[in-house]
């Protein structure tokens, strides 16, 4: 059977689907937010893994075919973007504004806390690209001489963190307004989060892709600045 | 016949963000030249939604299902997160619920502010 799952080219996709497909299952079934069908996908596939043994390697080769669908998939948000474009152009001050005081906030708080924790410089500069989409985050990470791998687990918790939390944040936080909504999520979660926002609605999703747009390209600049500061 | 046709426009696109993002010697993804790209294709009516909407809908809401090899590889970067896990942990969560009030908060602000005065 081991054998048999170190083998199989399509056992992983079949996992991923299969896990996810599950996670929408136990959703409905349910009605809870934290049964996330992202979040139970992940869980169960690092179970079956750590259970039958099944090397990441072998996992991450056979599930490519869903990341490689990733760049075509993150593209296409010029759809809901272009679909909500008048919501782009009537609110551009208050989404510049919203944006850059997110990042600012992403950045500061990283300095506050790492300083507290006492952390080394290349610790901290890993995780200042905490709350952007995993491509600029990673390139961003590299280029500032952090670790990548903890980077690329950092960016995705946060991610799931959004993903889960999005509506709760919003209900606590008193955040009614669908492009404030869009915003708060696609600045602190990027793209995972923007997957819960388009679930809230098309123009949710759409702000929030275009948050991440926008978010991404300031914290290269105020990444940039903030790493000289530990 | 008809989707095949949009994914290779989406595609295509993919293509020229790659292509930039190869000869351009920034931190920014594929992906976001590719997007920006689109955008403007669609916006300057060069392009017509009905020519990708099929195809690039159903990537759009399959896009969260994308992301489980990436939290899958959690595992794979166990070794180096675990002398700093504590403090990582925090870091995490406490900024990224921060970023989320601070931005939703401002935008709710600003936007209800801007509407008021539209009504007045």
């Amino acid at each position: 059977m081991s054998e048999f799952s170190a083998l199989s080219a399509y056992l992983p996709l079949a996992l991923c689907i299969g896990f996810y497909l599950l996670g929408i299952w136990l959703k409905k079934k349910l009605h809870n937010d934290l049964c996330n069908p992202l979040l139970i996908s992940i869980l169960l596939c690092m179970a079956f893994l750590a259970l039958t043994g099944m090397d990441y390697e072998v996992f991450a080769a056979g599930a490519k075919p869903l990341s490689t669908l990733l760049t075509p998939a993150t593209i296409c948000l010029a759809l809901p973007l272009y679909r909500q474009w008048h919501y782009l152009q009537k609110h551009t001050g208050a989404i510049l504004c919203a944006a850059a005081a997110g990042v600012l906030t992403s950045l500061g708080c990283v300095l506050v806390l790492s300083a507290l924790f006492g952390l080394e410089h290349n610790v901290y500069v890993t995780l200042l690209p905490k709350s952007i989409t995993t491509a600029i985050g990673m390139g961003l990470a590299e280029e500032l001489g952090g670790i990548v791998t903890i980077t690329v687990a950092v960016i995705v918790v946060t991610g799931i963190l959004g993903n889960l939390f999005a509506t709760t944040l919003c209900r606590w936080f008193g955040i009614t307004h669908p492009v404030a909504k869009g915003l708060a999520i696609g600045t602190s979660a990027h793209a995972v989060g923007t997957a819960k926002a388009m679930e809230l609605g098309e123009v949710e999703g759409a702000i929030s892709s275009l948050a991440i747009v926008i978010a991404g390209l300031l914290t290269v600049v105020g990444a940039s600045v903030f790493a000289q500061f530990v | 016949m008809k989707y095949i046709k949009q994914f290779f426009i989406i595609l295509a696109f993919s293509l020229a963000g790659e292509l930039t993002h190869y000869l351009v010697p920034l931190p920014v993804p594929a992906s976001i030249y590719g997007l920006v790209y689109l955008v403007i294709a669609l916006k300057s009516g060069r392009l017509a939604c009905q020519s990708i909407e099929g195809a690039g809908d159903f990537l759009v809401e399959i896009m969260p299902l994308m992301f489980v090899p990436a939290g899958v590889g959690l595992m794979a970067s166990w070794g180096a997160l675990r002398s700093v896990l504590v403090p990582v942990c925090v870091i995490t969560a406490v900024s990224t619920v921060l970023v989320f009030a601070v931005t939703g908060k401002l935008a709710q602000w600003l936007l209800t502010r801007s509407e008021v005065k539209s009504h007045e």
